[in-house]
């Protein structure tokens, strides 16, 4: 027997003796965060995502809200929060052009498996399939961009479809999921008993290590004379921090970087040879090409990594530590192929490798570096005195200020290649940027998501002038929660990475990249956020301390060369070998 | 790499959808699906999909581990054409006259060993199984004397290996770490 009380009252519920618990659908689905263990969540209201708003309005003690100034803002800032716990980012909007706002964000946390729940509101039932005010097909537009995805037409079936949501967002590799819920599934009523998912069974989230590819791994490197490891996300999202730290000392290989596995290693750790890719640094990229084993733990040899993939590591045995299997023999043929959690791989390889050191191989990767240091590093760094400031000497500065201890949020063009070039990462996880996806506007909204994800550490959003003003409004995010995010914003008037290539591969026809900006000042203080702005080098130094140590929000702004371009480079379509120092 | 003809079976948890989850995986690499049939199992609540593509292996290959990877996909095989038994089913709508005179047009039918499955006045409908080849071909000889509707059913298959799918099924719990 149910019994329901229909009033006004804070909890609607009633408990009878049979333990039947009695609550609306919007409720359910605000218990059903509570027991997920979410107390902070990031969205926007409108009509169809009213009642779950209604219901938040009851238990703010327990979940807080945080009203972004735009659906895509909220994605952003459920990622970075993702990225720095490790926890699942929610975030809630409402239909039609709520949810629409929300794809690119669910775009962007699919291709960088960040675990996310999106929960939308949906026109009602009997209004599905009609064109009715503000319906869209969410859950067709956002399949091919979730892990999973679903809409729930009934309140009984709310607790069930967050509690799978919740699951396969986390579990395995990690990735975006979606829960539609119908406005009439939001008033019905459910007797909530809520239940944590533990299994679906169609889904293998984490495959059984085989022992035979942790031995033919083992054998193969205890046999090399060359090996080179490449990592990635993987080993942040496994969270092997201690077993790939272990096994990298105790094999002394070579290991570089994919911007998505920074920050795993120290940048200063004497085995992080650097960045791969693109704008990587020259050692790694050039010297893919020379060694005998080929080590990929947690990356996909993304085409911004790998260049040509026929002339990719064509000399070397393959070995790719990797949880999802899809990924295995994707781009790059592996030899050895250990699919499974890198942390639980590496424990066991570690135990199965001699210790090691490659002295001679680690020289090559130091030689590579000085000639890099000689033709692009030196005078990035420290420009001469007739030239405008440059994007990496202000990284530079911003590094020594924080210590390397800031969690740096990058946002998507040449400034992003120049902070992960030289900013010096020393904590885990302390990376955030968009990777697969190269989302411009991401920078800001995901520094909040990671300041309030960790509010004991320092977040510097570094950003450029282009993909500021492209979530620019989430200031006011900034402004009504008071939150304290450091905003480097490095104007060069131009959206600096099309210019590059216009300038290199289209003859500098700068079609439609020069920006004429507002004054990014006058609009701080439209916010109350403090800011500087620099021109000079000779103020740099001091605004740059000024910058990072301030108490509460702070934006500087500073100009720097207009057409000067991020190199090391491999162009479009070359091998990693032919990378170009100018 | 060559291109051949693949036989894709895949098997589904019954969710609203998924059909698109499937062939968004084929459209996102230029797959162009020549047929697909789905109905379900013998594992109760399990569906199956029977695509068939004309494409190389290598790429079957990651199509098929795509498909295996989402959730709601118990798993996924891809066979050669030699590794199944397969059939398929066409239907022919001819005008009853054209039978009734007992001329050409019968004489093709039977010769076919194909089926009258209705008659009316006005019109007949036969049906013929077989391969697309054999299917194809009673059309092309009946198409002279009018073929007033015409459709063929995608192809629906039985693998030859031995291991049945319900074996697949306890792999997958036992591959399960936890
Ligand atoms: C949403 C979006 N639109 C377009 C692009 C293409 N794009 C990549 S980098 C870039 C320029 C970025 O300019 P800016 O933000 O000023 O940074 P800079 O490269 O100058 O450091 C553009 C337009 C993108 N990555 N994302």
């Amino acid at each position: 027997m149910k019994k329901v009380e229909k009033s006004n009252e804070k909890e609607s519920l009633l408990i009878d003796k049979e333990g039947i618990n009695v609550i609306t659908g919007k409720e359910a689905v605000v218990k059903s965060l509570i027991a997920e263990g979410v107390d902070l969540i990031f969205g926007y209201p409108g009509g169809a995502i009213m009642p779950v708003y209604d219901a938040l309005y009851d238990y703010q003690d327990q979940i807080k809200h945080i009203l972004t100034r735009h659906e895509q803002g909220a994605t952003h800032a459920a990622q970075g929060y993702a990225r720095v716990s490790g926890k699942v980012g929610v975030c809630i909007a409402t239909s039609g052009p709520g949810a629409t706002n929300l794809i690119t964000g669910i775009a962007d946390a699919q291709i960088d498996s960040t675990p996310m729940v999106c929960i939308t509101g949906q026109v009602a039932s009997h209004l599905l399939g009609t064109d009715a005010f503000q319906e869209t097909d969410v859950v067709g537009i956002s399949m091919p961009v979730t892990k999973w995805n679903v809409q729930v037409t009934r309140a009984e079936d709310i607790p069930g479809a967050i509690a799978k949501a919740f699951y396969i967002a986390k579990s395995g590799r990690p990735g975006p999921v979606l829960v539609d819920i119908t406005k009439d599934a939001q008033f019905g009523e459910v007797d909530f008993q809520y239940k944590k998912c533990t299994n679906v069974r169609s889904y293998v989230p984490q495959p059984k290590v085989k022992l035979e590819a942790i031995q033919a791994a083992a054998d193969l490197i205890n046999n090399a004379k060359k090996p080179y490891i490449l990592f990635g996300h993987g080993v942040l999202l496994g969270d092997a921090k201690e077993e790939f730290k272990t096994f990298v000392e105790k094999t002394g290989i070579p290991s570089a970087w994919t911007i998505m596995g920074l920050s795993a290693l120290p940048t200063d750790h004497y085995l992080n040879v650097g960045m791969l890719g693109m704008h990587g640094n020259y050692g790694p990229n050039l010297l893919t090409n020379e060694c005998d084993v080929l080590i990929a733990i947690g990356m996909r040899f993304d085409d911004r990594v790998t260049g040509d993939v026929s002339r990719y590591a064509s000399q070397a045995k393959v070995i790719h530590l990797e949880l999802d299997h899809a990924e295995i023999d994707k781009i790059i043929k592996a030899d050895v192929a250990v699919v499974g959690n890198c942390k639980t791989s590496l424990q066991l390889i570690t135990e199965a490798v001699k210790e090691g050191t490659h002295e001679e191989w680690l020289q090559k990767f130091r030689d590579c570096d000085e000639e890099e240091n000689q033709k692009v590093i030196n005078e990035e760094l420290h420009p001469s005195d007739d030239k405008m400031i440059s994007m990496g000497e202000v990284i530079n500065l911003v590094s020594e200020a924080s210590n390397g201890q800031a969690t740096i949020v990058t946002d998507v063009g040449q400034h992003q290649m120049v902070a992960q070039r030289y900013y010096n990462y020393k904590r885990w996880r302390s990376n955030v940027t968009s990777g697969g996806l190269g989302t411009m506007g991401f920078a800001l909204p995901a520094a909040i998501g990671a300041k309030f994800a960790q509010s004991e550490n320092q977040v510097i959003a570094v950003i450029g002038d282009g993909g500021f003003q492209m979530t620019i409004q989430e200031l006011g995010t900034i402004f009504q929660t008071k939150i304290d995010i450091k905003i480097l914003i490095l104007n060069n008037e131009f959206l600096g990475m099309v210019r590059q290539w216009q300038d290199l591969f289209f003859d500098k026809r700068y079609s439609s990249t020069e920006m004429v900006n507002p004054d990014f000042q006058t609009i701080a203080r439209g916010y109350a956020i403090e800011s500087n702005k620099v021109t000079e080098r000779e103020n740099l130094a001091a605004a740059v301390k000024e910058f990072v140590n301030h108490k509460g929000s702070y934006l500087l702004e500073v100009l720097v060369g207009k057409e000067n371009n991020v190199f090391p480079m491999i162009p479009t379509g070359a091998s990693v070998s032919e990378i170009r120092l100018d | 790499m060559e291109k051949k003809e693949f036989t894709i079976s895949v098997f589904t948890e019954d969710q609203i959808g998924l059909l698109n989850r499937v062939s968004i995986i084929f459209t996102r690499r230029h797959i162009n699906i020549e047929s697909i049939t789905a109905s379900e199992s013998e594992v109760k609540g399990v569906h199956r999909y029977t695509i068939v593509v004309n494409d190389a292996e290598d790429l079957v290959i990651k199509v098929v581990a795509q498909l295996d990877k989402q959730v709601e996909i118990v798993k996924s095989f891809y066979h050669e054409t030699s590794e199944i038994v397969y059939q398929e089913i066409a239907l022919y709508k001819l005008a009853t006259s054209l039978i009734a005179a007992g001329g050409e047009a019968e004489k093709i039918v039977r010769k076919h060993n194909a089926r009258f499955l209705s008659f009316d006045t006005e019109f007949t409908v036969i049906e013929k199984t077989g391969h697309k080849e054999e299917t194809q071909r009673l059309f092309d000889e009946l198409e002279p004397y009018g073929i007033l509707e015409f459709v063929r059913s995608g192809r629906v298959a039985i693998t030859k290996p031995m291991k049945e799918f319900a074996a697949y099924l306890a792999e997958i719990e036992i591959a399960s770490a936890n």
